[in-house]
């Protein structure tokens, strides 16, 4: 499997990663070297094995409905490169 | 025949009555201070891994199965990939591929029709986070807050068949299903407090047509009258857009509440959610014992309550559907009945005084201060002439509330019917002797004279007698 610079392109976009022309090629060859690396995957007879679901064999991991403390609000409000009465600001959305 | 026909489905979606959020322990509490309650997994900070709330899973699979759903027992969850700043963690951690229950239906009654439903899935997920727009408009805002107490609170998404054909069969299937959800303690379903929200996807076409036309979603409608107004101008105007010959373009759009229209709304990039199955969280495997002891749980649901009201209690179907519509308000009735006989009687004060009371203030039925007993007491008072039918409802908007008893109440202010009849003989051969004109008139044949006189005992009693009374008595006298 192959992609194409258009794919790693719109990939970038998605991830808002601003990639230049060059990091475009240099990304997109080394993509698809990685992919080149899995296809060593498909040689193998999977015929027989069960699709897995999940990567561990884990079912029902579930707690109790009830109250644990969280972060206190400064704490929270840290991260925020602007906040104000209490939240985060954000720039214009559309 | 019409010539065309809409056709609509509704996404609602419902928050879980949890104590705690889907994948972590802080409050779902309603109106905190902003981001007061919040922790590492709903901020979506790195290296945070939540553990699912078994409460959650718990309340979808009874809102599934009161929901006539089939439940998938191997069940999972998904990630919906997407940028936007209420979404801290980049994506959404819902059920895309095996949701928790398919293949359900609610029967609603709209326009005098019986109609069934189908309901194609019911899935777990969480809410994201929520903006406030600087200038109240997302279209017009410098800048957004973001408080994320509602990031991860446990929803489930409740997706209709696209079967519903007109705004009114659209606020019916809404009601159906608030109703459902109120008696099943899925959710507290308070639209204004945002724990019921409902986008609506519209498409017109031809009346006999199966192809389906291009369709709007229609979002920010935040009551059922809104959802119905919204559908109805919504499936006019696309006709119109059908009628002048161009096509509809898919969309989404807001409705304005106070212009009455929809609007489209400017779109994000082209969507491509990227969807997985969540790794973080291990998968849910329910077995079939489980599933039956969860069904045991789902208490009668609105539906076959009202056919008991109309079976047991002989209430006409229309009451009965008025009262059980709620669970608060079927329970009130029926408390009401362990202490006074007459259904319909019970019936007639909950859907003409304490509605029209609740209505008027827009509060729940929680809010006021009437109780069951109170009610009962109330109509004894009534049948026993202590107060008439009309001093009755100014008790009874007392009681509504200060919460005390009507006896109390007629007492304090002076409300009894003077049913004396000793003291009203008195009152009478009073008004009597005072106006001996209107007796002669009365005396000689003029038969209009009694209403003055009717009027001036009542006058004399400031109008706690009965005026029956006082009108049979006044005769008798005169008469001698
Ligand atoms: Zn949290």
């Amino acid at each position: 499997m192959q992609i194409s610079g258009k794919d790693v392109g719109q990939l970038a976009f998605l991830s808002r990663l601003d990639l230049t022309a060059d990091d475009l090629t240099i990304c997109t060859k080394s993509l698809n070297e990685i992919l080149g690396y899995l296809t060593v995957l498909e040689e193998l007879d999977t015929g027989a094995v069960k699709p897995a679901l999940h990567v561990r064999p884990i079912k029902n991991v579930l707690r109790e409905d009830a109250l644990q403390p969280g972060l206190e609000r400064e704490q929270v409000l840290a991260n925020g490169p602007e906040v104000e009465d209490g939240a985060f600001v954000v720039p214009r959305i559309v | 025949m019409d010539r065309y026909e809409a056709v609509i489905g509704l996404e609602v979606h419902v928050e879980l009555k949890t104590k705690t959020k889907l994948f972590c322990g802080c409050s779902t509490e309603f109106g905190q201070a902003p981001n007061t309650q919040v922790c590492p997994v709903c901020l979506g900070l790195p290296g945070s891994t939540g553990v699912l709330n078994k409460k959650a899973v718990e309340l979808a699979a009874r809102a599934g199965l009161a929901l006539n759903c089939q439940i998938n027992t191997d069940t999972w969850f998904d990630r919906k990939n997407y940028y936007y700043p209420d979404l801290p963690k980049g994506f959404q951690i819902t059920q895309v591929f095996q949701p928790i229950a398919v293949q359900g239906y609610l029967d609603i009654k709209a326009e005098d029709r019986d109609k069934r439903v189908n309901i194609n899935r019911v899935h777990i997920e969480e809410d994201p986070g929520k903006l406030v727009h600087a200038s109240g408009s997302i279209m017009t805002s410098r800048a957004s807050f973001v408080d994320y107490n509602r990031s991860g609170v446990p929803l489930v998404e409740i997706v209709s068949e696209p079967e519903l054909r007109s705004g009114a069969e659209a606020k019916a299937y809404l009601e159906k299903l608030k109703a459902i959800l109120e008696y099943t303690g899925v959710s507290d379903v308070k639209m204004e407090e945002g724990s019921l929200r409902c986008d609506a996807n519209i498409s017109v076409r031809p009346s006999g047509s199966a192809i389906l036309g291009a369709k709007a979603e229609i979002k920010n409608m935040n009551s059922f009258r809104a959802v119905q107004r919204a559908i109805e101008y919504e499936v006019e105007r696309q006709i119109e857009v059908l009628e002048e010959g161009d096509s509809v373009t898919q969309e989404t759009r807001t409705w304005d509440e106070s212009q009455g229209i929809t609007m489209a709304m400017r779109s994000k990039e082209d969507v491509d959610y990227r969807c997985f199955i969540e790794q973080e969280i291990a998968p849910v495997e329910l077995t079939a014992d489980w599933v039956e002891n969860m069904r045991a749980t789902i208490p009668e649901l609105p539906d076959a309550r009202r056919r008991r009201l109309v079976d047991e209690h002989g209430l006409p179907d229309y009451d009965a559907g008025v009262i059980t519509s709620s669970l608060s308000l079927a329970e009130f009735f029926e408390a009401t009945l362990e202490k006074y006989e007459d259904a319909k009687k019970i019936s007639n004060w909950i859907m003409g005084e304490l509605l029209r009371l609740l209505n008027a203030r827009g509060m729940e039925l929680g809010e006021s201060k009437v109780t069951p007993g109170g009610l009962a007491s109330l109509l004894q008072l009534i049948d026993k002439g202590t107060i008439s039918n009309k001093m009755g409802k100014k008790v009874f908007a007392v009681m509504f509330q200060e919460g005390r008893e009507p006896q109390q109440i007629v007492k304090e202010k002076g409300l009894s019917q003077i049913s004396d009849v000793d003291r009203l003989a008195e009152i009478i051969a009073e008004v009597i002797g005072k106006n001996p004109k209107p007796v002669a008139d009365f005396q000689s044949g003029k038969e209009q004279a009694i209403g003055f006189l009717v009027g001036q005992v009542m006058k004399a009693t400031k109008g706690q007698a009965n005026p029956g009374a006082v009108n049979s008595m006044l005769r008798e006298r005169l008469a001698k």
